[in-house]
């Protein structure tokens, strides 16, 4: 059995990777709708800089964000202003997640909104269906199975994160210590093998049943939309 | 009415469509890759012309001019396309649905149980489309469609994708809708059996453009046309009414203006209005009338001009009492039969060169 400590820094990982996946999968499928479906000026720097996170090195993103949102950057000064601090706190953790599987998630879902007929929005707006309800009942439904691998994607790449988020916020215990980073300050101290051991067992098993909660997910819509 | 006067260009190809029609069912007819489909796609409102204007019932849905750009929802024009594009993740009910709820109360001039029974869709409700076979995914798609009370009905090669005997149950079916429900439509095709069954008025669509119009026999049995009708389509369509049956021998008496045609049992009462199209390669010419013989059809015509330059074939344009028909012969026996304009000829027809899927009821 996990002890109370273990405990805790999964519970921190499951928060974090929840929250980055949350809050970044309403951008990641407006993002997405716009590289699939629509023809506009900049659309192919929105796609390079939407993909940026996946060849830059972590550590350089993680950098980035402490150079525009740290304590005594501008941009991250105002926010504070707000009440809203990312630098140095679990919610850092979560932005630098979801910025680094940000691109993993608008390609899934991107690839599955290219998959659908356009013919069937167009048929969709002959019925008398605006853009927008277009959009909620025909390609979102369709595009569904890709949400839903996207979010899995994202959730996955979220748990493993790690060169940006310990630039960006520290290795904080209670507070920025995800898994990745309590199993290598574990790997960095003599004799602690054991410890990082049954974390990295605890990461595996996250794993299998994020995988097995989205295999769940897409079974079940299919079922559903049977009898819609 | 409906009024379509616009230029389309899309990369190379340009589209330059002018008509207008005032009949319950307009036929655009050509080969395909000559536009109808870009046609009916600014009509819908899913592609947009660089100039002209698109008027139905008075409503102007398209006026380049006057910045007029309707979205397609807001037009109330229907479509049924040639693959259906049912919503698969809906079922048959809620494919049905979707476009019925999105139509304020006020506009809803189609009963819903009555598209059902007419379509024949009650026992499909519950299914999925990718269960469906051709036939009845085309029937849920005219459904679906008709239950968003559209002002205009825009079928597009709507029975291409179907074999032979689905193709004549659809045809059917929108017989039907056009009796009962008398909505105006657009009925898209490259193939004539369809147009001359269905269509009131015929518009000619090649290359881009719109070459003629007017009602479906004239277009057809005009000459000069028929590089853009087809050498083997050419004929001409009759306008009769079922005169009697004879029950035994399973044959069908037509009446027309140049006499009485008879043709292989037609399922129609004697009284109804039908159009029989006659191939000209179906008919032949004879100086006397001949006494043994197995031909049905003995018209007694007159030759009105002999054109087509095919090498060895001729196209003798007749009227049998005022009504065109057109013969396919060869050259040799035109000038056997030393035919010129003036001649009195028979015209001879086969029955069974009539069939049921060139007659329609009109």
């Amino acid at each position: 059995m996990p002890s109370g400590e273990e405990l805790a820094i999964v519970v921190l990982s499951l928060k974090v990777a929840v929250v980055a996946v949350a809050a970044s999968l309403p951008f990641a499928i407006g993002v997405a709708w716009l590289l699939a479906r629509r023809d506009f000026l900049g659309k192919t720097a929105l796609d390079a800089v939407v993909h940026l996170p996946l060849v830059l090195p972590p550590v350089v993103v993680g950098y980035l964000l402490l150079l525009a949102l740290g304590r005594h950057a501008p941009l991250g000064r105002a926010l504070d202003a707000i009440g809203i601090v990312f630098a140095f706190r679990w919610t850092g953790a979560a932005l630098a997640a979801a910025v680094m599987s940000f691109p993993l998630v608008v390609r899934a879902v991107r690839l599955s909104m290219e998959a659908i007929d356009p013919r069937l929005e167009a048929a969709g707006r002959t019925l008398g269906a605006s853009r927008w309800r277009v959009f909620a009942t025909v390609t979102l439904p369709l595009a569904w199975p890709g949400i839903v691998t996207g979010a899995l994607l994202g959730f996955a790449r979220s748990l493993g994160e790690f060169g940006a988020t310990i630039t960006f916020v520290a290795n904080i215990p209670g507070e920025t210590e995800t898994l990745p980073l309590a199993i290598y300050a574990y790997t960095q101290v003599p004799g602690a093998d054991v410890a990082a051991l049954r974390l990295s067992i605890l990461s595996v098993l996250l794993s299998l049943g994020a995988l097995a909660a989205s295999e769940w997910l897409v079974r079940r819509r299919k079922a559903a939309s049977l009898d819609a | 009415m409906l009024e379509v006067d616009i230029t389309v260009r899309r990369g190379a190809f340009r589209l330059e469509a002018a008509f207008a029609s005032a009949a319950p069912i307009v036929a655009l007819f050509g080969r395909s890759g000559s536009g109808k489909s870009t046609i009916v796609e600014a009509i819908a409102g899913l592609v947009r012309p660089q100039s002209g204007r698109i008027v139905v019932d008075g409503r102007t849905l398209f006026d380049a001019g006057r910045g007029i750009d309707l979205a397609p929802e807001a037009r109330r024009v229907g479509c049924v396309f040639q693959d259906a594009l049912l919503f698969p993740h809906l079922s048959v009910r809620a494919n049905l649905d979707y476009g019925e709820r999105l139509t304020p109360r006020a506009e809803r001039f189609v009963d819903r149980a009555r598209v059902i029974e007419l379509l024949g869709l009650g026992a499909l409700l519950q299914r999925r489309p990718t269960t469906l076979s051709g036939g009845e995914t085309q029937r849920v798609a005219l459904g679906r469609t008709l239950l968003a009370s559209p002002r205009l009905l825009l079928l597009d090669e709507p029975l291409a994708a179907l074999d032979a005997p689905r193709k004549a149950e659809i045809l059917g079916y929108i017989e039907l809708l056009r009796d009962e429900i008398a909505l105006p439509m657009v009925y898209v095709s490259h193939a004539i059996e369809e147009v001359t069954r269905l269509a009131d008025r015929l518009v000619l669509v090649s290359d881009g453009r719109t070459v003629a119009e007017g009602e479906v026999a004239d277009v057809l049995s005009r000459a000069d046309l028929e590089p853009y009708t087809g050498r083997f389509e050419a004929g001409a369509v009759i306008e009769a009414r079922v005169t009697r049956h004879d029950e035994r021998y399973g044959l069908t008496v037509l009446g027309f203006e140049g006499g009485e045609l008879v043709v292989a049992n037609l399922d129609a009462l004697p009284g109804e209005p039908v159009r029989a199209r006659i191939r000209s390669r179906d008919v032949a010419l004879a100086l006397e009338k001949p006494r043994a013989a197995s031909f049905q059809n003995v018209l007694e015509a007159r030759v009105e001009s002999l054109g087509g330059d095919y090498g060895a074939i001729v196209d003798v344009q007749l009227t049998v009492g005022g009504v065109p028909l057109v013969a396919r012969i060869t050259r040799e026996s035109a000038e056997r039969l030393a035919l010129a304009p003036g001649l009195r000829v028979y015209a001879l027809v086969k029955a069974i060169a009539i069939d049921r899927r060139s007659v329609g009821y009109a």
